[in-house]
């Protein structure tokens, strides 16, 4: 073997270490191995739990390429058996060894979809509170029911308590995502998806829409703001002396096609605008 | 009198005015020098009315060629973008133009490129490696080809007039119906996806029927190469997985052009259906990709390892497994839909069991080279190389399809980084391995190899400069399709080590240039006289190199797996071939005619033009009415003519 392809070996062994490296060096930042809230976490684990079954043959993979590769070179002259195709117990072992770890995996797969399936409501001692999501071109507008306030491009919520968001869309297809509490659900026309969530701790997290909605689509991020219940109803009673309100016209104004929205705030709204936001698309006229 | 066709759809920006222009000049510079050099018969005798699938082959990599740099070209903008648009700064791309080369990127990609290489060797290896002289329906392979490339040739088309689609590669409704895509943009990827598709459907049924009526004598099933395996069981998923892309857009059009209401939101119509019916064309279309590409690693493999294929009928069985999950997999690229978790953990576990197959192989492959004498040529090093790609992003693979799992990172940069590893890892290696691997057969000379190491490198480390670093951004939240991202996000480094790796991809590409460049200098010393410049194991080695427009002076018989292998190591002597008159397509210009009238058809629908479009379709018809009336589509090539062709083997 040459030495290029020795070179070209040590530097991949290098890669990987960097890379590995890569992953402590940006470790907190990491949002998705990192979660703030129950379900993420659940979810990090599962992704834990995968990758281990999965390096049960991922490195015998690497290290029999490599060490097939290094012993039966050509120049080496290792033992030669030209004709040797076939052997019922290696390929066994290689049919049946992945078919467990598949099974295994599988078993993780239907427990976990069942415990976070994303429109199950998360048990909880605390009453969760409710925020309806709207995607619109191109920012999100979050409606909060209980409290009748609303807001563009911001939430707030009390931590450790469940939130239970209603998804829905006033524009293309998006998809609702906040890394660091737990997985997405799309936000699409005419259709209530659901999202479970909560978070652990306050703290400030990174909310954006994961689906190509059209030209603003990138500018569709938001912050998710978990703070302490007294901190929280503060907050509403100060979005409460906001002088705009969501009437049913303030909304038709909002739904005209804007980019990089800065953060609104509705002291009051239309009851019902998010039914009648999904119901548009049930009548036969133009929504 | 020219629909929706106005003197805007010329203006363009200064960016995109630049390539539509230099697009222009090389087409310019193509007609000058093909008038200067008094090559226009040639190109027309020899190649554009060609049925020879070996010619067909050629030019499909042609098309393919050119349709990689025009992606990797988006690519790299793209990349520059994601490196200048942080926080304050918007980068050089208005959103329009960027988001048009995402979707232009993933489209050229998938169906022109790599449907372009796969095609290409499909042509090209087939017919060898079951010893007949050409496909079942020569006409129809033409045909295929000017379909491939006149969609090719309207995607190129929206850069000059008008623009292209911006709504993604698969192009979801609600936003490519006509109210939030009012443009010509997702028109043009309907038609050019729509033209090509029925050109790979073409292909699809006319290879099938090669392989299960042409084979030559002694060949049976459980005895053809191992490419043939896997080319049979990707032709049976494009027979039965191309139907619903054209159905699909099909509807799409319907809904776009005369206002019907399938996949809008509202009236009744269901963009969600649309996204299962593109996937479940789009799941077994990553198999139709990936599948030819193992064949070729199973055929490299052996030759190199100089070592008998480990496990014949495992790879046989795990190919076929392959094919028949592909079609129980399409939801697990939308579990964030919202279907039920039963629905998502059986779509998971589907996902999952494709795995099995998929591994069989690989350990197949390692102990074919397990007791044999591996020789690192560059096909072995794109295997190597292919080995480790791809086996990290099977491995992510997996993790996605635990949908739990998925929601955290679906639609991420780890998606992208994924699909990423098994395309380029998978299929475009598997290419870049398989065109060095039969170069010598297609051309007469062998590639430099050196040369051809330093692109394997390039390629491969610049892969995962590019690439390993979307996985952690998608991990970090990062989401695919941004053309701009906060600095607080803190991903700027990421990106830039990403279009470190882009670069050092592109190095890569020039060495290949380079490859072929001195390659062909210095092809004196590099012809392969013999045929079989690699002691290989299959029938197209036993003809000459390049092979003569038969293919065989003399149909060969075989008795075994390897059939060529066997022959020469068989004791019996070898009398002198009795040669026969060889029956023989002639050539075709309907083909191609067929191919132009089909862009002008396309082009004019996208535009609304439709009195070009009646006389387009009547054109149409009337080449293949011309075709069907047509006695005199076949020839002779006479026992003299044979001979002498036969004398002239291995003298240069």
């Amino acid at each position: 073997m040459n030495r290029r392809l020795k070179i070209a070996f040590f530097l991949l062994v290098l890669f990987g270490i960097a890379a590995i490296a890569l992953l402590f060096i940006f470790g907190d930042r990491i949002a998705v191995l990192n979660p703030q809230g129950m379900i993420g976490e659940k979810q990090r684990d599962l992704l834990f739990v995968a990758t281990i079954l999965m390096l049960i043959v991922v490195i015998p993979v690497f290290a029999l390429t490599f060490g097939i590769a290094w012993k039966y070179r050509a120049e080496k002259k290792s033992t030669y058996h030209p004709d040797w195709s076939h052997s019922f117990l290696a390929e066994a072992v290689w049919w049946g060894v992945p078919c467990l770890i598949i099974i295994v995996l599988g078993a993780y797969t239907w427990k976990g979809c069942h415990e976070l399936d994303p429109f199950k409501p998360i048990e909880s001692d605390r009453k969760p509170l409710t925020i309806q999501v709207v995607a619109l071109q191109w920012k999100w507008l979050f409606i909060y029911p209980e409290q009748n306030i609303a807001t563009v491009n911001f939430i707030q919520f009390p931590e450790q308590v469940p939130v239970n968001f209603e998804i829905t869309s006033d524009a293309p297809m998006n998809s609702f995502w906040i890394p660091q509490l737990g997985g997405q659900v799309y936000a699409m026309p005419g259709m209530r998806s659901k999202l479970h969530l909560v978070a652990n701790v306050p703290g400030d997290f990174r909310g954006a829409s994961a689906n190509i909605s059209g030209a603003g689509f990138s500018g569709m991020t938001f912050i998710a703001k978990a703070t302490s219940q007294e901190e929280f109803d503060q907050w509403v009673e100060s979005v409460k002396e906001s002088p705009s309100q969501l009437s049913k016209d303030e909304y038709i104004q909002l739904h005209k096609p804007s980019q990089y929205n800065p953060v609104a705030y509705y002291s009051s709204g239309e009851t019902n605008l998010f039914n009648w936001i999904m119901m548009k698309y049930m009548s036969p006229t133009t929504p | 009198m020219f629909g929706r066709l106005t003197l805007n759809a010329f203006k363009h920006d200064l960016i995109e005015a630049s390539v539509g222009v230099s697009i222009l000049l090389a087409l310019i510079a193509i007609v000058f020098l093909l008038t200067y050099y008094k090559r226009w018969r040639w190109l027309w005798y020899d190649w554009l009315t060609s049925v020879d699938h070996k010619k067909i082959a050629q030019m499909y990599l042609i098309v393919s060629a050119a349709m990689l740099f025009k992606g990797v070209v988006d690519a790299g903008m793209m990349r520059a973008q994601q490196l200048l648009s942080v926080g304050e700064s918007f980068g050089y791309l208005s959103t329009p133009h960027y988001q048009q080369l995402f979707t232009a990127h993933g489209t050229t990609m998938i169906f022109f490129v790599a449907m372009g290489v796969i095609s290409a060797m499909i042509n090209y290896l087939v017919p060898l490696q079951i010893g007949a002289r050409d496909v079942a329906f020569p006409f129809l392979n033409s045909l295929s080809f000017w379909l491939f490339a006149s969609g090719n040739a309207l995607l190129i088309a929206s850069l000059m007039v008008g623009n292209f689609s911006g709504t993604g590669w698969v192009s979801y409704p609600p936003l490519s119906n006509l109210e939030y895509s009012p443009g010509v943009g997702v028109d043009y990827w309907i038609w050019s996806v729509q033209i090509s598709g029925a050109g790979t459907l073409l292909t699809g049924i006319n290879f099938l029927v090669t392989i299960l009526k042409m084979r030559c004598p002694g060949m049976t099933l459980m005895r053809m190469p191992m490419f043939v395996w896997a080319s049979l069981v990707t032709l049976v998923l494009v027979v039965f997985a191309f139907p619903i892309l054209t159905a699909t857009a099909g509807m799409l059009t319907l809904d776009r052009t005369i206002g019907t209401h399938f996949f809008t939101s509202g009236f009744g119509g269901n963009p969600m259906m649309y996204v299962n019916l593109i996937w479940a064309w789009g799941h077994p279309e990553v198999y139709i990709l990936i599948l030819p590409a193992f064949g070729i690693y199973s055929e490299i493999v052996p030759v190199f390892s100089q070592k008998k294929l480990f496990g014949y009928v495992s790879m046989v069985w795990a190919i076929v497994a392959i094919a028949f999950l592909a079609f129980l997999v399409w939801l697990h690229h939308f579990f964030t839909m919202g279907a039920g978790p039963n629905v998502n953990a059986f779509f998971g576990f589907m996902t999952m069991l494709i795995s099995v197959p998929t591994g069989v192989k690989i350990f197949n492959w390692l102990f074919t080279m397990f007791r044999g004498r591996i020789v690192f040529t560059t096909p072995m090093l794109w295997f190597l190389c292919f080995v480790v790609v791809f086996t990290i992003g099977g491995m992510d693979g997996v993790l996605m399809s635990v949908a739990p799992v998925d929601f955290q990172v679906h639609n991420s940069l780890f998606l992208i980084a994924h699909f990423h590893s098994v395309i380029i890892g998978g299929v475009l290696f598997g290419f870049f391995c398989g065109f060095t691997y039969w170069f010598p057969k297609i051309y007469g000379f062998k590639l430099n190899e050196k040369w051809g190491e330093y692109a394997v490198f390039c390629w491969f480390f610049g892969f995962l400069f590019a690439f390993i670093p979307l996985y952690v951004l998608g991990l970090m939240g990062a989401t695919r399709r941004l053309d701009h991202y906060d600095a607080s996000t803190g991903w700027f480094p990421l990106f830039a080590i990403a279009a470190f790796g882009f670069l050092v991809i592109c190095a890569g590409i020039g060495f290949q240039v380079l490859q072929l460049y001195i390659s062909f200098k210095e092809r004196a010393q590099n012809r392969d006289t013999t045929g079989d410049p690699w002691n290989g194991r299959t029938l197209e080695w036993s003809t000459a190199s390049p092979p003569p427009l038969y293919n065989f002076a003399v149909i060969p018989e075989v008795h075994d797996r390897d059939g060529f292998w066997a022959m020469k190591h068989s004791k019996t002597h070898k009398e002198k071939p009795k040669y026969e008159d060889i029956h023989m397509p002639k050539n075709t210009g309907q083909g191609f005619n067929i191919g132009v009238l089909s862009f002008f058809f396309g082009f004019a629908v996208i535009w609304y033009i439709w009195w070009l479009a009646l006389l387009s379709i009547i054109g149409i018809f009337a080449c293949l009415f011309y075709r069907l009336f047509d006695r005199h589509t076949e020839t002779y090539v006479s026992v003299e003519e044979v001979e002498r062709i036969e004398a002239q083997r291995g003298k240069v």
